[in-house]
């Protein structure tokens, strides 16, 4: 698997950065040429993401979030998102959809969401150091890419 | 966000993005119309809403509860396509409130 390009993003963890992180993971991926439906899929994943950083990693207190993007040879795009905050005792349990820990207006779907809207998702944590979450989609070619990274094969 | 009331039903017209940052000044302004007007129904009107991801369900969820605490109930109308995956992953429909 060769990487054909990336980008790293920093930002503070606050949730006034939500969008702007979403939109910035989805003008990168704009190079593979996505379908409108897998740029909002990675929008949405990429949104609950970071919000789990800032509501569950950070607790709302100060803290970095932290993106990196690369993108492959083979058209898949991984996302590794990532805090340094409090970490998640149990990854299991997190993931359950409905379990939440964060109160009636969290609806405990920010796992599943991205489950289902990405093809995979890693989750690794170390309580007291903090959380990354990988998230992998290929990108499905429909047309020839035009002025984008070279993936080299053809349709 | 427009807010209408006609007939006991009281519309809250949602635009842009929903995400966590968003929901919380929506949140507030329904809640505070709702507990005002006390309406016998509270519509969520998704037409104008171009992203959402789970705190829009959140934000569908807590007004369910809140409007039934009130004796009202809730409608969710005009799902625009693009959210349409999110919203039956997230089983709301379940409650009977997406129309």
């Amino acid at each position: 698997m060769n990487i054909v390009n990336q980008m790293d993003l920093n930002f503070p963890a606050k949730s006034t950065n939500e969008s702007f992180a979403r939109s910035a993971v989805a003008s990168f991926v704009l190079q593979l040429d996505p379908t409108i439906n897998e740029l909002a899929d990675i929008k949405t994943a990429v949104s609950e993401a970071v919000t789990n950083c800032i509501v569950h990693g950070y607790g709302y207190s100060e803290g970095t979030v932290y993106i990196n993007v690369k993108i492959t040879d083979k058209g898949k795009i991984v996302i590794k998102i990532r805090d340094k905050g409090c970490g998640i005792p149990d990854i299991k349990q997190a993931m359950e959809p409905l379990f939440t820990t964060a109160g009636d207006e969290r609806a405990g779907l920010g796992f599943a969401v991205m489950q289902s809207f990405m093809d995979k998702i890693k989750v690794s944590s170390t309580v007291g150091k903090g959380t990354t979450v990988t998230l992998e989609k290929n990108i499905i070619r429909h047309r020839n890419s035009s002025g984008g990274a070279d993936l080299g094969h053809g349709e | 966000m427009e807010i209408t009331y006609e007939n006991e039903i009281m519309t809250a017209f949602l635009k842009g993005e929903i995400d966590h940052h968003t929901a919380a000044p929506i949140r507030s302004e329904i809640d505070g119309k709702a507990e005002s007007m006390r309406p016998h129904v509270l519509r969520l009107d998704f037409s104008g809403v171009k992203f959402m991801d789970s705190s829009g369900i959140g934000l569908i969820m807590g007004r369910y509860r809140q409007i039934s605490l009130l004796g009202g109930s809730l409608e969710v109308v005009n799902i625009p396509k693009n959210l349409e995956k999110i919203i039956s992953l997230s089983g709301v429909c379940s409650l009977g409130v997406v129309k």
